[in-house]
């Protein structure tokens, strides 16, 4: 990025109405990634003087035991309703749970999910990293998922969102192929990177089932209608206009697994999943399927 | 700012929790727990009897549900006292109406002032639970450690003394700890506490005390005060965890099934409201009609536990 600029520079102006068309697997119309948060959020954190970990003193016992409900109780609800419905996993992995719970990694590498990182833990932040600190937690990333899973991790969601402004820069340097962290469009696009070439997938914010719950105070009626209703846009769009879109579905199992919301959740999967113009895809696959169409930036 | 070179360490990165309080387990794989007569639902009533002060002290925090006006905030005041004075005696009717039992986490304060409404609770058979002092009685690790021993001896004597009852459980306000409040509670002689929410079914802690979890999400606060959803609203969640949960308990391709838990945290000055009791008076005839459900006290539902284990 251009560090102090007014406009970071991260991606160029491509409207909506103007672009080269993609095309996915078998004519679909909409490629749809589910993404569940596998997170191990620290109880005695150290501080960052950018961003305060928990509001209050620690233990923040409301705060560590919501998240660890996803270790205990959660995932395996949220990931069996994945599975009935064909949907593999593409998991953004606070890298510590391999070694803190690595029952919750094993049971996705048996699923045949994809991993790639969200940051070692969920409570210590990129911001005011130097740039050996970034680089440690990059490495660190990629030797601890391929150590758990046997994966190469290729993509980022930066931990609770933190960035620096050589973050993307080093994700290409270490062949990082994707990130999530930039919320500019419902396709995938071409990000402005010093050296190489990386990917920006849609991931979404207003989807998200911490911005349903906890930011809209949705029902889980009213998310999964939500979600329904972000799916059949994005595919008449892209049935329409002849161009591929991408939907993701980005989840916490301590939030949609709770035993309220997991039920509707399952039907706007189910509607999902039987839609013939629905692409069920890996991150990876659909940017592989992108990149093999736009080429490589020079 | 830059950060220390140690921001990059983890000691401890390993294997299990980075605390000691409990052991990580998956709740799907371990031994069924089964409830009395083959029911398979525990629905877990709990209602919150809070006296909130005036004066809010936030010391070290202000509880939720507290004073929102400069002084004197007589709205939160007196609706929040609506709940004691009014509300809680509906509630108390629709539970003996539907044939249930619940748990009442009381503040001692509410024990001592309302000694007419303590007496209602306990001759229809329901649980006290500890609940602090009054709603100037919150925790978190910046109160001194003599300040919480004294604010949690005072707590359990007081509600003691006020209803006659020898106390097994405890409720925070706002479910907060100090790093200390386990330990406190265990050596007081309590079998449990309900503050960590992240288990759907009673777990024990190292030290001994247990653990019964009240979602913080399942509560009418949650859904209808934060959420601003409507008391049907509410009660159509509950069916809806309620249906979940007896379907996982026969058993699913994740899980071996087993008992399950639904706990309803409930607070008088919100679902009590005449406008909304009849919510819960559905919700609790439905439920109470329900062949899985086994509708039972805190001190119940862990006593059954414990004895399997």
């Amino acid at each position: 990025m251009h560090e102090g600029a007014a406009d970071p520079g991260l991606y160029d102006y491509h409207p909506y109405n103007a672009r080269p068309k993609i095309a996915w697997p078998e004519g679909k119309s909409c490629a749809v990634w589910v993404a569940p948060n596998l997170e191990y959020y620290e109880i005695d954190p150290p501080s960052n003087p950018h961003r305060k970990s928990w509001p209050k003193a620690h233990p923040d016992v409301v705060g560590y035991s919501y998240r660890d409900h996803s270790n205990r109780v959660s995932h395996w609800r949220m990931a069996d309703v994945m599975s009935r419905h064909g949907f593999p996993g593409s998991v953004s992995l606070s890298v510590a749970l391999c070694d803190h719970h690595p029952e919750v990694v094993a049971d996705g590498v048996e699923r045949g999910w994809e991993f790639f990182s969200h940051g070692i833990y969920n409570t210590r932040y990129s911001y005011g990293m130097s740039e050996r600190q970034e680089r440690a937690i990059i490495e660190d990333s990629i030797e601890t998922v391929e150590r758990a899973t046997g994966q190469r991790i290729r993509g980022w969601l930066a931990p609770a969102l933190t960035h620096t402004p050589r973050t993307l820069d080093l994700l290409a340097e270490y062949d990082f192929h994707y990130t999530c962290d930039l919320y500019h469009d419902d396709q995938v696009q071409e990000v402005k990177v010093a050296k190489g070439a990386l990917a920006s997938i849609p991931y979404s914010l207003e989807v998200n089932d911490h911005y349903g719950f906890n930011v809209y105070g949705m029902s889980g009626r009213e998310y999964a209608d939500c979600l329904i209703q972000q799916y059949e846009r994005l595919a008449e769009e892209g049935e329409r206009t002849g161009s591929g879109t991408v939907m993701c579905v980005p989840l916490h199992a301590y939030l949609i697994g709770q035993p309220h919301r997991i039920g509707p959740f399952e039907e706007a999967l189910a509607h999902i999943a039987a839609d013939n113009r629905c692409w069920k895809a890996r991150a990876g696959e659909i940017v592989d399927a992108w990149r093999a169409q736009v080429g490589r930036a020079a | 700012m830059s950060l220390p070179d140690n921001y990059t360490a983890y000691p401890r990165r390993a294997e299990g929790y980075d605390h000691d309080y409990y052991g990580w387990s998956n709740m799907h794989d371990r031994a069924p727990v089964a409830w009395p007569d083959g029911k398979s639902v525990a629905v877990w009533l709990c209602v919150s009897l809070e006296w909130f002060p005036i004066r809010p002290e936030d010391k070290p925090f202000r509880a939720p549900g507290h004073m929102v006006t400069p002084y004197p905030d007589y709205r939160h005041y007196t609706v929040r006292d609506y709940g004691n004075r009014v509300g809680v005696f509906r509630m108390l009717e629709a539970f003996k109406t539907a044939g249930v039992k619940a748990s009442f986490a009381v503040n001692a304060a509410v024990a001592e002032r309302y000694a007419e409404l303590i007496e209602v609770v306990l001759a229809d058979g329901h649980e006290i639970i500890a609940h602090s002092t009054d709603m100037n009685g919150t925790i978190t690790s910046d109160v001194a450690e003599a300040d919480e021993r004294s604010l949690i001896a005072d707590s359990l004597a007081r509600l003691e003394a006020a209803s006659g009852v020898k106390l097994k459980g405890w409720l925070s306000i706002a479910r907060s700890q100090s790093w200390r409040t386990a330990d406190i509670l265990a050596e007081h002689g309590l079998s449990y506490t309900c503050d960590w929410v992240n288990d759907e079914l009673p777990y024990r802690f190292k030290n001994g005390l247990v653990n019964l979890p009240l979602n913080t999400e399942l509560s009418d606060r949650m859904i209808i005060a934060t959420q601003q959803h409507s008391a049907e609203g509410w009660a159509q969640m509950m069916r809806d965890a309620f249906d979940w949960l007896a379907a996982e308990a026969r058993g699913t391709a994740y899980t071996k099934g087993g008992g399950r838990m639904l706990p309803i945290h409930i607070t008088p000055y919100i679902i009590g409201q005449p406008f909304r009791i009849g919510a819960l008076e559905q919700l609790l005839a439905d439920l109470s009609g329900r062949a899985e459900a086994w509708i039972a006290p805190g001190a119940d539902i862990v006593s059954v536990w414990e004895e399997q284990q």
